[in-house]
């Protein structure tokens, strides 16, 4: 079994983030893997373990920071990291974002066929969900979206995902990419061991050069979206917080219907 | 893409299945049609089966000129981006509601038009020439303004961000039906599972939400009771769902379903980041919380330190005394 995940960079959702010329302000201080790819790392540990055998790889790209993303893989038990690093990347939207992975992705599976790519639902940073569903178009493999089981057996993965309107199964012959909902799984801990393993587990950079990927294809220049401006959510104004003292639930009440909401 | 009144603006039209076991126009179909308005003419595009004349009345009611129909079953995301390219061809713009299928389906579209797209847009305007969104992210902390850079632009819009507006004096819309043979795909659906028609308007959808968290203890009793009288939906937050209190369908949050009613009621609900980028972008924010260093409190207009088990039936009580029923 060869699986490999793709993890995403993200700032930690506590922190202040901020926008600089329309990207994202990433900083290693704080950010690490996105917390929705523990799921799609954890995924692919299990079937390994359950396969007895294989091999999982961590892929992410973006600047230098992105590397703690796959150093978190590592930490977690994958087998091998790769970070593709460009300055052409920078302002890549999805579509680009997709066409690197995808050429890292087809470097991987000519070395020897992988199984699966596993992703994670989304990055809770920008949340739109789209990248997996790109990165599938890119590579025309199969895909299985919102898992929130998945087995595999007999060159088929198998899912199920729950939507708002149906409970579905879904199949699809290998290779094929797979994103996990958080439902999946309890992603492990690392356990000390790794992590000091981790510190010092090889990384394979790659550039776009290496990938055989051209640049004018990618990069803030091929975007198909352009952010304008970016601005903070005003804080809410006039917000008022009572003590119940056995008025609450009127005081709550009339707030309410003052302002037509009851 | 031509001046604003020659856009020729596609509509992918979503459906809630009935308690009768008929189908209804979702309402964020209906804010589709009207922001599709702002922006050219609209065309409804059905996918699957063919609609009622209900449901082609208040399409045209809501401005679409054209019903446009696929009557084959398409339930896989690459084929139903195949469909809706097949009735869309000469749009410049493609509306979608926001939905995790619709995300995956117009994705699958900009690929193969080379369209830009944005999702869980909150509005869109045609801006000399071009398609230009507005949206929220991290949490709903920013707001995003996008310009999409291409032909085609595919938008993805949130429920209940724009106000559904019925058109005076609407025509009936013509109904044409669009040829075309469902593709194979390399996924299969082996099982379908209806979930229940839920009673009421779906999370995603209604003008109220009322959640329940970890103080409920499990007793939704009162949640349900407060939703009904506003009627609204019951939301959970992920505490609740994961305690299995409630089922998942619930669960409001960045993994769960997206809300942004007009009134978000939060009880007993700490307000984790996660449940706060699920409903963030709400109205008006009330919550009843235990704990005064709550962090819902930071993102309420009104905010109660106190026992939803007082709270809530004080409140219910009072609603109902002053319409007096």
């Amino acid at each position: 079994m060869r699986i490999l995940v793709t993890v995403k960079f993200t700032p930690d959702l506590q922190s202040n983030r901020s926008f600089t010329d329309g990207a994202v302000t990433r900083t290693a201080d704080d950010g690490s893997m996105n917390e929705l790819d523990e799921n799609a790392v954890e995924a692919a540990l299990q079937l390994v373990e359950a396969a007895g055998e294989g091999e999982v790889y961590a892929l992410t790209v973006g600047g230098p920071d992105a590397v703690a993303a796959v150093r978190k893989a590592l930490q977690l038990g994958v087998t091998h990291a790769i970070h593709v690093s460009d300055a052409g990347i920078a302002g890549s939207d999805v579509f680009g974002t997709a066409k690197v992975l995808a050429a890292a992705v087809r470097r991987v599976h000519e070395e020897a066929p992988l199984d699966l790519v596993i992703t994670g639902m989304a990055a809770l940073d920008g949340l739109t969900s789209m990248l997996p569903t790109a990165l599938a178009v890119e590579l025309d493999w199969a895909q299985l979206t919102l898992a929130s089981s998945l087995t595999v057996a007999d060159g088929i993965a198998t899912i199920e995902r729950h939507l708002p309107d149906a409970h579905e199964v879904v199949s699809a012959p290998l290779p094929a990419v797979v994103s996990v909902t958080d439902e999946a799984n309890t992603p492990r801990y690392p356990n000390f061991k790794l992590i000091m393993a981790a510190r010092s587990a090889p990384v394979t950079v790659l550039t776009l050069a290496d990938l055989g990927v051209v640049p004018s294809t990618v990069g803030a220049g091929a975007a198909r979206v352009t952010v304008l401006d970016a601005s903070p959510r005003p804080p809410r104004e006039d917000r008022v917080i009572v003590t119940d003292t056995g008025e609450g639930g009127k005081q709550l009440a009339d707030y309410l219907l003052e302002r037509g909401l009851a | 893409m031509s001046a604003v009144g020659q856009n020729t603006v596609a509509v992918l039209v979503e459906r809630h299945a009935t308690e009768d076991g008929g189908e209804s126009v979702a309402g964020p179909t209906l804010e589709a049609l009207t922001l599709a308005r702002s922006l050219g003419t609209p065309v409804a595009v059905w996918i699957g089966g063919s609609p009622s004349e209900d449901a082609v009345e208040l399409l045209g009611d809501y401005g679409a000129a054209q019903v446009r129909v696929i009557a084959e079953d398409v339930r896989v995301a690459s084929a139903a981006a195949l469909a809706l390219r097949e009735a869309s061809r000469d749009a410049e713009i493609v509306l979608v509601v926001s939905t995790f299928v619709n995300k995956e389906i117009a994705t699958r579209l900009a690929v193969l038009t080379g369209a830009g797209v944005v999702v869980d847009a909150a509005g869109a305007s045609v801006v000399d020439g071009h398609v230009e969104t507005v949206q929220t992210v991290f949490a709903a902390t920013w707001n995003v303004r996008t310009r999409i850079n291409r032909e085609l632009a595919i938008v993805g819009v949130r429920p209940n961000t724009t106000l559904a507006v019925a058109v005076e004096d609407a025509a009936l819309p013509a109904v044409v039906e669009v040829p075309f043979t469902v593709p194979a795909t390399r996924e299969t659906v082996v099982s379908v599972e209806p979930v229940a028609a839920s009673d009421g308007t779906p999370l995603a959808e209604a003008p109220v939400v009322v959640s329940g968290g970890r103080g409920t203890g499990g007793d939704y009793a009162l949640v349900r009771e407060l939703a009904e009288l506003l009627g609204g939906a019951v939301g959970a937050s992920r505490d609740a769902t994961d305690e299995g209190w409630i089922s998942h369908e619930h669960m409001v949050g960045q993994t769960g379903t997206t809300v942004t009613p007009a009134l978000y009621v939060a009880c007993g609900i700490s307000g984790a980041v996660h449940h706060r980028g699920g409903m963030q972008a709400s109205g008006t924010i009330v919550a009843v919380n235990l704990d005064p260093d709550a962090p819902i409190f930071e993102i309420s207009d009104f905010g109660v330190v106190g026992s939803l088990f007082d709270v809530l039936p004080q409140a219910i009580a009072r609603i109902r005394e002053v319409r007096g029923v």
